[in-house]
């Protein structure tokens, strides 16, 4: 068996015409990620590009509102371009460039990947092309102008679905086309090995953060740390260096769309079982005969048919939790971070801010809880309102 | 091993057309079988249909569609090999994505595809590095489970063509499946690798769909393999496709029998 399994799960599950392009990728990911000079260029962007550490800010008034444990944001959507995604995009495009690729190329679901890939592509001098599902690109219409105003190729895709999943198919068949001067910024943790270990590795800087900046404060470690999960990417980030804490809960929050008892959810671990798909072996949501279900949620970013190996594989162990949160309470937590804090959070951050308000209040005082803001909401401002019933023109 | 495979290569070049199971319905499927069969085809490849073919170009990725959305099942598939197996012998090879047969559980696929009569099996999506989890299986149920070396394989195609088994498939180009212009890949070389590592059959893919095209790479082989050329003509004519398609495989044959 191949290399990179997190128990029964990952592998790489690819065509020969890529295998060649992921071992290379893998030898020099390997001859990198202790590398000083590398690690010193990827700080120095994380900090003076992206902005960070990212600030984590005690929720005052969610605190007193819900009565029980103390709230903690993790604030990803601080970041330049306003999500998680540019953690992972940076130490990818800086590892491309030292591979000698001179052209990137990414799947975007709610277009934050997309959009931050863009951006490091501008940065970095590199050509840039996006695959988006042409119905996210309706759904996100102003994240595909973003993309082009910083000199990026969008494609929309009309397979299958028309979104995230087909936007990933696609974009591994044009890695296929076009590799020699080619890297596939993958943006999640999912994928063929390396991938679903570079992204974790690049992403976990959100974890480390997390527990010197909760220990400064509060001199402890949480209860529980929340996440949204899709493929995985900003949870693992959230959860990884808590992994051997065994006294903190992690818990992703997947999106059940219109209920995980409807055909019209994302909900991987509640309602998925075991296969092999886009590069890897996980829990997907597919049919009897293995055909992939077309998936939906409110939020483009979450509306995956799979997640990461790692994520099947701590979910295995009994690690950490995966819960199921509606599209109509992903909303109201948008509404109500918005109102009680003064914060807009993305709408799929908005699944883990969900899940806190059931969460919260059944736990003591003196407990913490951190909740990862991975994007802010901007972006979903007007699919919201649509939601509710108001018309507005983005 | 199964031998069948490898013995469609014993009477000069071999010609392998592709058509996807249930495009337009299964019953026609079964014709075009027989037809091709009857016009020269020495080794026949069936797709099983997948909702998300990762290595197809929008041709096949297309029928897969026509073919799910006609309600297609593995276990359907299986019936209609099984009913026309009972009038033909040409080797047939399923060709598919890995969910497809891990979802119905490895050895309960290779057990059944024995039983209905098949002899190989190709997963575009399983290379070197996973194979064992299906080969084994395979192998102890007399499937040939086919290998593909790509035009970036370079020094992996010593190892893949070493455990090789029933035929070697080429691909000729970079990118996913459907017709192309020129192949301008050095694929005889590829062959050369090939055959200094194990004597087995060679066959090219991908792209090809004129006969001149499939002459020139059967020429540097063992044979030519088409699909999307093929699915073209399902597509074009509907229920009538088969006399088209059967004239289509027949030039082909000839061309690179010439």
């Amino acid at each position: 068996m191949s290399n990179g399994r997190f128990g029964q799960h990952g592998g790489q599950y690819i065509p020969e015409t890529l295998m060649n392009a992921v071992l290379e990728l893998e030898e020099a990911y390997n001859r990198y990620k202790d590398d000083p000079t590398f690690n010193q260029e990827l700080q120095e962007l994380l900090n003076e590009y992206a902005g960070r550490p990212s600030r984590l800010y005690f929720a005052k008034h969610m605190t007193e509102d819900l009565g029980g444990a103390k709230v903690y944001l993790k604030r990803e959507d601080l970041n330049h371009t306003g999500a998680h995604k540019i953690n992972n995009v940076i130490g990818q495009c800086l590892l491309a460039k030292k591979m000698g690729k001179t052209r990137v190329i990414a799947e975007t679901g709610a277009g934050q990947h997309g959009v931050a890939t863009a951006t490091v592509a501008a940065l970095m001098g590199m050509e840039c092309e996006i695959f988006m599902g042409a119905v996210d690109c309706e759904r996100q219409a102003l994240n595909v102008y973003r993309m082009k105003l910083l000199g990026a190729k969008v494609h929309p895709v009309t397979s299958g679905t028309a979104t995230l999943k087909d936007a990933v198919s696609e974009t591994m068949r044009e890695w296929t086309n076009r590799i020699e001067d080619t890297h596939y910024v993958l943006g999640s943790v999912m994928g063929p090995h390396p991938f679903p270990t570079i992204v974790r590795d690049f992403q976990a800087v959100i974890s480390k953060e997390i527990k010197e900046q909760l220990m400064e404060k509060e001199g402890r470690l949480p209860d529980a740390i929340l996440a949204c999960v899709g493929g995985g990417s900003n949870a693992i980030g959230a959860f990884y260096h808590f992994i051997n804490d065994e006294g903190v809960r992690l818990i992703g929050c997947e999106a059940a769309g219109r209920g995980i008892d409807t055909k019209e959810t994302a909900a991987t671990i509640n309602t998925g079982t075991l296969g092999i798909f886009h590069g890897m072996k996980s829990y997907f949501c597919q049919d009897e005969y293995g055909q992939i279900a077309p998936v939906y949620s409110i939020s483009a970013g979450l509306d995956y048919p799979g997640i990461g190996p790692e994520h099947a594989m701590l979910y295995d162990q009994g690690r950490a939790e995966y819960v199921a949160i509606t599209d109509d309470e992903a909303v109201d937590a948008f509404e109500y971070l918005s109102r009680i804090e003064g914060i807009i959070p993305a709408i799929e951050s908005s699944h883990a801010v969900a899940y806190a308000k059931k969460l919260v209040p059944t736990m003591d005082k003196d407990q913490i809880v951190v909740i990862n803001i991975s994007g802010r909401g901007d972006k979903d401002v007007a699919a919201i309102a649509r939601y509710r019933g108001e018309d507005i023109h983005e | 091993m199964n031998n069948r495979v490898r013995e469609a290569f014993a009477n000069g070049k071999a010609f392998i057309p592709f058509i996807t199971c249930g495009d337009p319905s299964l019953d026609v499927t079964k014709e075009l079988i027989r037809a091709m069969e009857g016009a020269g085809a020495d080794v026949i490849e069936l797709g099983i249909p997948f909702s998300d073919p990762t290595a197809e170009g929008p041709v096949i990725q297309e029928a897969n569609i026509r073919a799910l959305s006609n309600g297609i099942t593995t276990d359907d598939i299986f019936a209609m090999v099984e009913e026309v197996r009972k009038d033909t012998t040409v080797p047939l090879v399923f060709m598919t994505y890995a969910n497809v047969v891990y979802s119905y559980g490895i050895e309960r696929f290779m057990k059944r595809s024995k039983e209905v009569g098949m002899d190989g099996l190709i997963l575009p999506d399983v290379p070197f590095e996973e194979k064992e989890e299906f080969a084994v299986v395979a192998k102890e149920n007399d499937i040939a489970f086919i290998s593909l070396i790509a035009p970036t394989s370079k020094d992996r195609i010593r190892m893949i063509a070493k455990e090789a088994d029933g035929f070697v498939y080429c691909v000729s180009s970079l990118g996913v499946t459907g017709t192309r212009d020129q192949i301008t890949t050095d694929v005889a070389s590829m062959v050369e690798l090939v055959k200094k590592e194990q004597d087995i059959p060679c066959a090219i893919g991908f792209g090809i769909s004129t006969p001149q095209q499939a002459k020139a790479m059967a020429d540097c082989s063992d044979g030519a393999i088409v699909g999307s050329a093929i699915v073209k003509i399902c597509a074009k004519y509907g229920n009538e496709c088969v006399p088209y398609v059967a004239a289509f495989v027949k030039e082909m044959k000839d061309s690179i029998c010439a």
